[in-house]
């Protein structure tokens, strides 16, 4: 799932369960995921991790 | 509101050639808090009658010619996470009403079987998730320091109650910083253990993977006593300090030293200083992802909490404070994969740690970037910009419950507004011992 599609889904629940007060936090979580996605230590299908450090 | 204390040891001479009684030493307490407690909110619960019946004990078994050690007869707080039999564990949350706790946790049973007096629960975080003591049921705890001012957390009522003479020592816990956080606010010592050497049985977790259970202290040397103490040692020997001269010791100077408060800034390299003079072979180094530290504990505790307070969430939300009902429902939105990203990354992070105290004693940094921050304030001026002090709070402590090295905070003097800077300190893992021995010959070094 893209961070897009994740942020878009979290924030529509999060209303839905009456919690609107989220978004900003998940809006925060979001940028925190991204730079935990491009961090150099993720696996990777195609043989990244032998460039693991 | 700060007074002072004998440390443990002192007291202990005291009591031992009849100078002064575990009674007499416990009363002082009780009248301390009885002063002091409605300003600094540091006590959820105070235990008075047991206390003072604890402390007869103490004194009765002495007369005996029972001496259960250093710890005997010693007054001392406990954060509010902690089991104590027949009290109620109330984490500074509603959702806890009505609990009773049936047994001691194991670190209560250790103090226990130590002599210690335990004089009350102390006040924290809410469910130790936050690093300010600001949301919690009970109100915020204050900084015996300035009282308009965070005593830091989640710990935040053991280190008020401590450095305003209300104890001896204190018991806290720590999952990103929250020993050595309102160690460093309050400037009183703080010690994280390596990861699990301590027992956390018994303790409301906030993440299983990063808690720890530690003590905080007036000094090093007492520190070494409460912490043998909860290793079930109540006969120790004396901890000796290492030669300041040959002290090998290396800073992580990049992401660590980046954003610090002037004051801050001034003690850190104040105290590096005095180390070098004294003899201390100082380097630097470099924790290559230091910039994913924050992301990596983001996502491994807040689902780690999410998953433990979930029922709840669902079942009383509102007894929640606010903010932290709001982070705990952040953690729920967690997907499996980010959370196995950030495990990976623990282990890069463990690594990096080891690399870079090869070699050293210790690294050394600053525990917190700032000196303690105003009640209520969400962002503090550092430099030339404003940061959210969330950020701040965790910034320089929380890699180290990611790795589980052991690491301490001891007081380094002053801002200009007479508030307590920390200096931090982190060892090899499994190296306790060795990390308080360089930690009291900076204590000594640093006056």
């Amino acid at each position: 799932m893209t961070i897009e599609a994740w942020l878009r889904a979290a924030i529509a629940d999060a209303e839905e369960r009456g919690v609107p007060e989220l978004r900003s936090l998940l809006e925060g979580l979001a940028q925190s995921t991204r730079a935990l996605r491009r961090a150099d230590f993720n696996d990777d299908a195609r043989g990244a991790a032998e460039r693991r450090p | 509101v700060t007074r002072d204390t004998p440390t443990i040891e002192e007291f202990g001479r005291k009591l031992r050639t009849r100078a002064i009684s575990a009674v007499e030493i416990t009363d002082e307490c009780l009248k301390r808090i009885d002063a002091d407690n409605g300003q600094l909110n540091a006590f959820i619960l105070v235990m008075s009658d047991d206390a003072r019946q604890q402390a007869r004990d103490a004194d009765r078994e002495l007369s005996e010619g029972r001496d259960r050690g250093p710890l005997h007869g010693v007054p001392v707080s406990i954060k509010d996470l902690f089991d104590i039999r027949g009290t109620a564990t109330s984490a500074a949350s509603r959702v806890r009403e009505g609990h009773i706790a049936d047994r001691d946790a194991a670190a209560i049973a250790h103090l226990r079987r130590a002599g210690a007096i335990l004089i009350g629960k102390t006040n924290l975080h809410e469910f130790a998730l936050g690093t300010t003591n600001e949301d919690s049921a009970f109100g915020p705890a204050r900084n015996p320091h300035d009282l308009t001012r965070s005593p830091g957390g989640s710990s935040g009522g053991s280190a008020a109650s401590l450095a305003a003479g209300m104890a001896l020592a204190a018991l806290g816990t720590d999952t990103g910083g929250s020993i050595r956080i309102p160690a460093a606010a309050c400037g009183t010592v703080g010690l994280k253990p390596t990861y699990g050497e301590l027992s956390a049985d018994g303790v409301v977790p906030l993440s299983r993977a990063l808690d720890h259970v530690g003590p905080l202290t007036r000094g090093v040397a007492d520190s070494w006593l409460v912490y043998r103490a909860l290793l079930g040692d109540h006969a120790p020997r004396r901890l000796s300090a290492a030669p300041a001269a040959g002290l090998r010791l290396t800073v992580p100077r990049r992401y660590f030293c980046d954003v610090l408060d002037q004051d801050v800034r001034a003690r850190f390299d104040a105290s590096v200083d005095a180390l070098r003079t004294a003899g201390a072979r100082l380097d630097d180094t470099d924790i290559a992802h230091a910039e994913h530290i924050a992301p990596i504990y983001l996502h491994q505790v807040l689902s780690d909490a999410a998953a433990y307070h979930a029922t709840m969430l669902e079942a009383m939300p509102d007894r929640y404070t606010k903010p932290v009902r709001l982070r705990l429902e952040m953690g729920r939105y967690i997907l499996a994969e980010d959370y196995v990203r950030a495990l990976a990354g623990r282990e890069v992070l463990r690594r990096e740690v080891d690399r870079a105290l090869s070699g050293h004693d210790a690294l050394l940094l600053p525990t917190l970037p700032i000196p303690a921050p105003p009640i209520g304030a969400s962002t503090v001026r550092v430099g030339p910009t404003d940061e959210p002090v969330r950020n701040l709070m965790l910034r320089l402590t929380q890699l180290f419950n990611l790795t589980g090295h052991p690491a301490l905070s001891l007081p380094c003097g002053r801002t200009s507004t007479g508030l307590p800077c920390g200096l931090q300190l982190v060892g090899a893992r499994m190296q306790t011992e060795e990390l308080l021995r360089v930690a009291m010959t900076i204590e000594r070094t640093l006056g």
